[in-house]
This record gives structure tokens, sequence and C-alpha cells, in this order.
């Protein structure tokens, strides 16, 4: 039964199984889409997690779902709710984080708005009757509807934010690790802050829409979370992360489109359980220094 | 607080009987430019939260000078560092650093600000803090291949050589020990060949001997590269036997001097308007004793400016 449920039209030739992944144009476009996602959210990711703004971007992820449900509810296409409600967000996050000194005081408010945000998303359904085949897309992700025109959206955003980082990554990188001699020499620290914060909020904004709000981490945490394990060289530490996060998307994708477990499940499972690997084989090479993955004490 | 006036010695523009003992920089107020001046500061002030720091300072530092900034807990030496970067705007007085307002030679600076050390999960190779020295304020991704970046490549081999930190710069940072630390983040300092070069406590939370090699490290660097070194300490007697001259910061004010005149029993007590005893050790070590905090004692630093 099991094994039905999880290989449906499997044919086990691989040539004659990506031909079957790439016959329905519905497919094609959840690989597009899974691709660009993944190339963005798996170098914004490595720079969060670099940063130490996990609990911010989580925040900036669950502030999509209000922004998801009070677009449908406004008769309003998903993108703009996406969008507009993580630019908000970030823009307050940027606002706490300027504001505030100490880091507990800054958790604890960016705690706050991320409870106000899950209120307002639940208001949000709760006005608006029917959603409910939806609620589980909004929050969980799905694949079956990324329409041509969604793909073209994020081929820009993601063009955006890629373009951003990619001018600003030495001054950001400077900024993230060694902010008083960085300010020294010039570097325009808060700005570059408020400016990550920013792309962290288009990211999250456009990822939210493939992995639904409550998944986005999927993509932008562990992937990057795993190639900050792997290597402390920086260049060679964003393409692991882009790796990881475009293997997971694919496998997943293509795990979901040949079973009935949802998408979201696989990629999240697949990046995760890559996760703990690198951590138990990192464990071990703690205690034989031969094999040269460390390991922080938890 | 405000009220107290400094008492300037060695490079006041004045006729006060320690000027004139001071027979090497008998020459003030521009009549002798011999030595290119790095920092100058006259009767500057410095206010934080609209609180005065320190008042009617004036000093000066000369080129490949080796200056140390003491005082206790809140006297204005990070203040001090940051009024030098152009961090905060002097409120009163002038400042010129290395021939500029402060804030326009940033590029030929180096800092090392206060207490910087990477917990154990840091990870950062040491290679690329320094590099991050070299070019981590320019904008744009370095592409392989440009002679830029072997040039870049070169002078950071090149540094780590300098202060010995080459067999340990490919480490992940937080695994280092505070002594190997310090001694890459003095290379990050040192990669631009800058002219001035402030270390705002370069010694704290470093043991003896740690205490010793780098504050050794820091003199050759003063020596061989011609470099003025503006060093913020707590304790003078790690560098003592090093350095040219002492700027003393208390009571709202600053002394100027060399050490053995500033780090005196009349300088003291003087500066901060209460009586205050200098012992010398017979191993040479300097004691001052009857501060309202007492700066030469090790473990007690916290709440700083």
């Amino acid at each position: 039964m099991i094994e039905a449920a999880l290989f449906q039209g499997l044919s086990w030739n691989p040539i004659d199984d990506v031909r079957q992944l790439l016959l329905f144009p519905f497919m094609v476009n959840a690989l597009e889409a899974g691709t660009i996602v993944a190339v963005m959210a798996g170098i914004t990711g490595w720079f969060m997690v670099l940063r130490r703004q996990t609990f911010a971007g989580h925040t900036l992820s669950v502030i999509a779902f209000p922004g998801a449900a009070a677009a449908s509810l406004a008769g309003l296409p998903l993108a703009v709710g996406y969008f507009s409600f993580c630019g908000l967000g970030a823009l307050t996050l940027a606002g706490i984080s300027g504001s505030r000194r100490s880091y507990s005081g800054e958790s604890a408010a960016i705690g706050s708005l991320q409870a106000l945000a899950l209120a307002l998303g639940f208001l949000f359904v709760s006005l608006y009757h029917g959603i409910l085949n939806g609620l589980n897309s909004l929050l969980f992700g799905t694949f079956l509807g990324i329409t041509t025109g969604q793909v073209t959206t994020l081929l820009v955003v993601a063009a955006t934010t890629v373009a951003l980082l990619a001018v600003a990554a030495r001054p950001l990188f400077f900024a993230s690790v060694d902010a008083d001699v960085a300010r020294a020499r010039g570097v325009p620290v808060r700005l570059l802050g408020f400016g990550f914060l920013l792309v962290l909020g288009l990211s999250v904004a456009a990822t939210s829409q493939i992995t639904g709000a409550l998944l986005v981490f999927a993509l932008l945490v562990t992937p990057a979370a795993t190639a900050h394990r792997i290597t402390c060289r920086p260049f060679l530490g964003v393409a692991l992360s882009v790796a990881i996060a475009l293997a997971v998307t694919w496998i997943g994708l293509t795990l979901a489109y040949f079973s009935v477990y949802p998408v979201g499940f696989y990629v999240t499972s697949l990046a995760f359980a890559l996760y703990i690997v690198v951590r138990i084989v990192g464990a071990l090479g703690a205690r034989h220094p031969l094999v040269h993955v460390r390991v922080e004490p938890a | 607080m405000t009220e107290t006036s400094a008492i300037t010695a060695g490079h006041a523009p004045s006729d006060d009987a320690a000027s004139a003992t001071d027979g090497t920089r008998a020459a003030t107020a521009g009549a002798s430019e011999a030595r290119p001046e790095c920092v100058r500061f006259e009767r500057a002030a410095a206010r934080v939260g609209g609180r005065t720091i320190w008042s009617e300072v004036t000093l000066a530092v000369d080129a490949g000078e080796f200056v140390a900034v003491l005082g206790p807990n809140g006297a204005g030496k990070s203040t001090l560092i940051k009024a030098t970067l152009g961090l905060l705007p002097v409120s009163a007085g002038t400042a010129t650093v290395l021939g500029k307002p402060p804030g326009e030679a940033r590029s030929r600076i180096g800092y090392l600000p206060q207490r910087r050390n990477f917990d154990a999960g840091t990870r950062i190779r040491g290679i690329d803090l320094v590099r991050l020295g070299f070019d981590g304020a320019r904008w744009g991704i370095p592409l392989p291949g440009l002679p830029r970046r072997a040039q870049a490549t070169e002078r950071v081999g090149e540094v780590l050589e300098l202060v010995g930190a080459a067999g340990y710069a490919r480490r992940p940072i937080g695994e280092l020990s505070g002594g190997e630390q310090q001694r890459l983040l003095i290379a990050q300092a040192l990669v631009r060949r800058p002219e001035l070069l402030l270390l705002d406590e370069p010694l704290d939370s470093l043991d003896l001997p740690n205490q010793a090699a780098v504050a050794s490290l820091v003199r050759r660097i003063c020596r061989e590269e011609r470099v003025a070194v503006l060093l913020v300490a707590h304790d003078i007697n790690p560098i003592l036997s090093y350095l040219d001259r002492v700027i003393y910061l208390a009571g709202g004010g600053a002394v100027e001097g060399r050490p053995e005149e500033v780090i005196s029993t009349e300088t003291l007590s003087r500066l901060y308007g209460a009586p205050i005893e200098v012992l010398h050790a017979s191993d040479g070590r300097l004691v001052v004793v009857g501060q309202p905090e007492a700066p030469f004692v090790h473990g007690d630093r916290h709440a700083h400016d």
C-alpha cells in the first residue's frame, strides 16, 4: 500500500521519469520556481545565519502568513500580500534592531511581533470564510498552482536580491563579523543592516509562495546552517548553501510528484537529515582530529 | 566635572615648566615641523550623551612614536580613540589626524577596538578577517585573476608573517587562544600599511606572557614599519620600557609627556586634584596608590565608557 502511495507512476527508468516529470506545464513551472527560490534562499540564508538573524528571518516568514491571508481577503493576488507584509515587517525589524542595544530586548520585541503576526493571520482567515483548503497551502506551500507569471516575478525578485547581495557582499561580510572595525573604516554598518533585512524580507516573501509561510526555513536556514558547519570559507560556504538548497528542492519536488505526500515535507526532511548527518560527522570529527569538520560545543 | 581644568604638560603651547624640561619637544605650536604630526588635539573636548568626558585636552603624536593612553575607568580613553577616528566629533577645540579633520583619513589608520574576542562558535577564518581589513570596505565581488586580488593575497601573507600568525590563520578564529586572536587582529589593523595604529586595550584579557609578547610585537611594528602607535592600556607595566610618551587621562583632563614625567607623584596628584603616590617596585614596575579607582590592578574592568 505504502509503496503504491509513494511511487505512483514511477517507471524506475531515469530518462522516462524525467520526461514524465516535465510532461505537465505545472511541473515545469514548479521546477523553475523551486530552482530560482533555492538559489536566492541559499545565498540570503548564508548571510542570515552568519549575522545570527535566524529569529528575525523566522519572524518575517510568519509575517508572510497574515500578508497572504489579507491579500485573499481583499481579493488581491497573494504576491501583493506576501511582498507588502514582508517589506513592512523588515522595516519594523530594522527599527527594532536599530533602536535597541541589548540582544535580549531585541529578541523579545521580535518575538512579540511574531505573535501579533500569527494572530492577525488567524483573524484574516476567520474573516474570509471558506479558505480552509487555502489555509494549508498558505502555511505549508504547494507546487501545483504556480503560474508562468509567478515564475517571472520570482526571477525578477531573485535577480534583484542576488545582485544587491553581490554588490554589497564584502562590506556586508565585514559589517557582519567585525562591525566596529568596519564602521571605523567607513562601511555604512547600519545602512547595510537595514538593507539586509529588506533583502531578507524580499527573499522570504518570494520563498513563502512555494514553501508556505511555515516551511520557508527549510530553504532559508537549514542549507545555510549546514554549509556553515561544513566550511568557514565564505565563497565555498555560499556555493555549498546554494547547492544544498537546489538538491533538496529538486529531489523534494520529484518525490512529491511521484507520491501523495506534500512537497514541503520532503524538502524540509531532506534538508534536516543532511544537517543532522553533518552535525554527527562534525561531532565525530571533534574526537578524531583527522576529520576536518569541526563542531562547536552546543 | 566640566569645571575641572586640564593640566597640560609636554606639548602644551605654554611656558609651563614641564614643557621647558622636555628637551625633545621644546618646539611647539608649529615652530618646527621636522617630524610630521600624526595626531594633534588643541584644547579639545568630548561630550557623550550630554556629559563632558574630557576638556581642554592638548596633545600630539608624531610619526613613528609609541604612545600609551592611560587613566582610570571612565576617564575617556576609548572616547579619545573614537575622537581620533572621527566616530565622535570633538565638542570644542580642534583635532587634526594625519593632517586632516578626523574621519577623513580613515583608510590610513589601523584600528583595533576594545574587547573583541570571538566565541568558540565563530566560523570565520583568521585569514579572511585580515583580508577584510585590506579590502572589506570595497563594494562588488573580487574576480579571480585580477592583479589587485593577487596583490591582496600577497599583502595578507606578508602581514601574517610579520605578526607570526601564518601557522593558524586558516583555522576558525573562534578556536584560537586570546593571544592568537589578538595577533590576527593586529595583522588586520596593519594590513593596509597604516601611518597610525589605534589599539584599544590590546593587552586586555591576555595572560602575562602573552601581554609581554604582544607588547614587544607592537613595539617592533612601530619601529620597523614606522607606524605611530596610540595604545590604550589598563596597566602600563608590560609596555613601560617601550614607550616614547604617555597620555594620562583623569579628572576630565589630560597630561602628556615622557612616562617618568607623567607617572609621578606630583603630576598625577595635580591631575586628580587629590593626593596620589607613585611607588617604584624593585623590579622597575610602577604602582599608583590613592586613586579613586585603581586602574593598575587587573581584573576590575567592566563598565568602560
